[in-house]
């Protein structure tokens, strides 16, 4: 007997509310559509409302409602169902603990910013009279004393504190065995406040107090930028799996039916999974009978029929009937998570990838610091005194600051992300443009990414299509809809049955027709290639309707667009060979492979990584997921599995494949810049360290040196964003 | 010459007030929302306004 659900009986949600010991409980939920404020005073007065909420908030910058119930029990079904009344779906999730430290992590980052901005500002205000000084102006000797003092006070406290996220940095890359950039940073600051202190005590003149900090400040505007960059990917990430409700529906032993996270549900429950969801853990079919999309799971776009006794895996997505499953697995160790571990293992290879301004560094600390070591040498050995010998070897330090070298990479991808933000882009990491500019190869999965992923129909006379549209119009299995999308508005079939993965029967016109599978109509031991209908009136000539995946309309326009750019092209599918030879036939794609497991698909991009190739892989399904975390770099579409958009350093939503040229277009641009910004800092080092050397740097001409080259390198950066508005 | 004893921590004090005000606005959490507190303005609460 067919399985049958209760839609008025709204499923249980209490497992997402957050209970405080004792206290009322809270419901955060993600809400899609909120744009204005209008929505806001509506949402948050209806919510408001309801008799046991005790105040709703929106945050409408991140689309997060949070609901404060006035007891420790709380309606969450009905809070949703009212948002969804009101037009706005809604979906529970778990602000997790990660993005609560890493927000801790960024307003650290601010304050520190903060102090170093006031410090540098004050600390300059007393150094502006001793620059004066410099040129000869009348400034005595106790009056400069007093300044340097004045200067120390305000900038020695704000420089340990704004320098404390570089000493822990550098304490931790050197306890490990390495030097970071933020060793040198950090040698520079306290080797120049130490400097400063002796000179002021001696009552020289060269003290740097202003110097330590300002670079201070502008290198945390760096390090602010590129926490930023992957703090907003991150949340725009978290949100998108978190739309795609990790939860499945339970039925308890008491009949009762409740929404679970999918982590919680364990071996030997009833899950219940409605026609369009997914299936959450792998399972027997206990009850109801239907038919599986794998395309996602396995790349495959003809659907798979299941019956009580079947086993479906996690990911296939139920297209017909309601299904009762026994979960025979937990989510950890679902189909899925093998895939994960996949995933995983790649996630390690591409964090050995040593980013841009890393690579620079090390070219950078070495040098440095033998020429100041040489400088503090020589000028001994020239008889210049320890004194004059260190203060060199200290000014050097500080005018070669690598604040250009931080700030030259973090402004340029920030602008480059925010770029393609505006695109519909998603650019999860810098380091993740940094490997998308390198790439020279890419392979695209078949379904979902060169094709839309869902059926339509091929080549069927109108008369064909008109006759068997009634029909069509009263199921809702994808191929019927694919066909009643076909006929356009019309009549209905009447007095219809639906038989789950078989087709539907009804009258049209005072005669009984059916519409399905081919043994639905009579027909036995036929299998297409393609996915098919068949339709007949009772006794009377079968019409098959083909349907097949089409493509994308600017997969062929994309694939030019990336030969132009010197870029080879291959298709790696789990289709059957057929729809993929068609697919690479009509893109003119000539590497193309078919039939592939997700190891194969692994497989096949580690074979290209050892030819030396950097390949950017593009996919959605599960089974594209372990490749898409080995590949070089990887993008995903925004309507791909949650695990493969983990697995993608970008995601893209609507603006369809023209994203993949754009986005290394730009990423290769930013590179560009970056390079720039490097060259530009190498050659100011190169003309700044032998004045150093030769003790023609001043305090007034290193502050001068160190905020102007930041502020090109800056402005280089911003270039890109000019560009992207052409 | 004696003024600028005076001056100088006044303006020190200036600085850190503005700073101190900085920390407060972080605090007070008024950076996470800017999108809402821009809308919340235009929202018209009868309850609270006086008629």
């Amino acid at each position: 007997m067919a399985l049958t659900l209760n839609p008025g009986r709204a499923p249980d949600l209490s497992a997402f509310l957050k209970r405080a010991e004792g206290g009322p409980s809270r419901l955060d939920l993600l809400v899609k559509g909120a744009r204005c404020a209008a929505c806001m005073s509506k949402i948050e007065k209806t919510v408001g409302d309801l008799p046991d909420v005790a105040a709703a908030r929106l945050n409408l910058t991140e689309g997060r409602l949070s609901v404060r119930f006035a007891t420790s029990e709380g309606d969450a079904g009905r809070v949703i169902a009212t948002l969804e009344g009101l037009g706005y779906p809604a979906t529970p999730y778990d602000p997790a603990q990660a993005v609560a430290a890493h927000d801790k992590e960024s307003r650290r980052l601010i304050l520190a910013m903060a102090v170093a901005g006031f410090g540098a500002g004050n600390a300059m205000m007393f150094s502006v009279p001793v620059w004066a000084g410099l040129f000869g102006q009348e400034l005595g000797p106790a009056t400069r004393t007093m300044m340097l003092w004045l200067s120390a006070i305000v900038a020695t406290p704000c420089a340990i504190y704004a320098g404390l996220p570089f000493f822990e940095s550098a304490w931790r890359s050197l306890k490990a065995g390495r030097a970071n950039m933020d060793v040198p940073i950090s040698i520079g600051v306290i080797l120049t406040l130490f400097i400063s202190f002796v000179e002021t005590l001696l009552r020289g003149r060269d003290a740097y107090f202003d110097a330590a900090v300002s670079l201070l400040f502008l290198l945390l505007i760096g390090r602010w930028l590129d926490h930023r960059l992957r703090a907003r990917a991150r949340s725009a990430a978290a949100d998108l799996l978190a739309l795609q409700a990790p939860a499945a529906s339970v039925l308890g032993t008491d009949g009762v039916e409740r929404i679970k996270p999918l982590s919680e549900v364990a071996v030997g429950e009833r899950v219940l999974v409605r026609p369009g969801e997914r299936i959450p853990v792998d399972g027997f079919v206990e009850d109801g009978v239907s038919e599986l999309d794998n395309a996602l799971l396995t790349g495959e776009t003809a659907s798979v029929p299941v019956r009580p006794g079947d086993t479906c895996r996690a990911g296939a997505v139920n297209l017909s009937g309601p299904l009762r499953l026994l979960a025979i697995a937990r989510s950890e160790d679902s189909a899925v998570a093998a895939i994960a571990r996949l995933v995983e293992a790649g996630a390690q290879t591409k964090s050995l990838y040593v980013r841009l301004a890393d690579r620079a560094a090390a070219v950078y600390v070495p040098v440095i610091h033998s020429l100041a070591a040489l400088t503090f040498a020589g000028g001994l050995a020239l008889g210049l005194g320890p004194r004059e010998a260190l203060l060199r070897a200290a000014a050097l330090l500080i005018i070669t600051c690598p604040c250009a070298l931080g700030l030259a990479v973090p402004a340029v991808q920030i602008t480059a992300s925010s770029r393609l933000f505006r695109k519909g882009i998603l650019v999860k990491s810098g380091a993740a443009l940094e490997r998308l500019a390198e790439v020279d190869h890419v392979v695209f999965d078949k379904t979902g990414v060169l094709t839309e992923g869902r059926p339509r129909l091929i080549d069927a006379p109108a008369a064909a299509i008109a006759m068997a549209a009634p029909l069509a119009r009263a199921s809702a299995h994808p191929l019927a809809r694919a066909l009643a999308a076909e006929a356009g508005p019309g009549v209905r079939a009447v007095d219809v049955v639906e038989t789950a993965g078989q087709g539907v029967e009804g009258v049209i016109a005072g005669r009984r027709a059916r519409l399905g599978r081919a043994g639905f109509v009579g027909l036995e031991g036929r299998a297409g290639s393609e996915t098919e209908l068949w339709f007949a009136f009772d006794g009377d000539t079968r019409i098959r309707f083909a349907f097949s995946d089409q493509l994308r309309p600017d997969a062929a326009e994309t694939i030019a667009a990336l030969r132009r750019q010197g870029l080879t092209v291959e298709i790696l599918s789990g289709d059957l060979a057929g729809p993929v030879a068609r697919a690479a036939a009509t893109l003119g794609v000539g590497d193309w492979r078919a039939g592939l497991t997700p190891e194969q698909k692994a497989a096949a991009i580690d074979e290209l990584a050892a030819q030396g190739r950097k390949v950017l892989m593009v996919g959605d399904g599960l089974n594209d997921t372990a490749a898409l975390a080995r590949a070089h770099a990887a993008m995903a579409p925004g309507t791909a599995l949650d695990a493969s958009q983990n697995a993608a350093d970008l995601v893209f939503s609507g603006a369809g494949l023209g994203a993949v040229p754009e986005a290394i277009h730009v990423a290769s641009a930013a590179r560009h810049r970056a390079l720039e910004n490097f060259g530009f800092s190498a050659l100011y080092n190169v003309a700044a360290a032998p004045m150093a050397m030769l003790g023609l740097v001043n305090p007034l001409v290193a502050a001068l040196a160190m905020s102007g080259s930041s502020l090109i390198v800056t402005l280089n950066a911003l270039r890109m964003h000019g560009e992207g508005r052409r | 010459m004696g003024v600028i004893l005076i001056l100088a921590p006044i303006s020190v004090l200036i600085g850190l007030s503005g700073l101190g005000a900085f920390w407060w606005t972080l605090r007070s959490g008024q950076y996470e929302d800017p999108a809402g507190d821009a809308a919340r303005i235009l929202i018209e609460d009868s309850d609270d306004l006086i008629s």
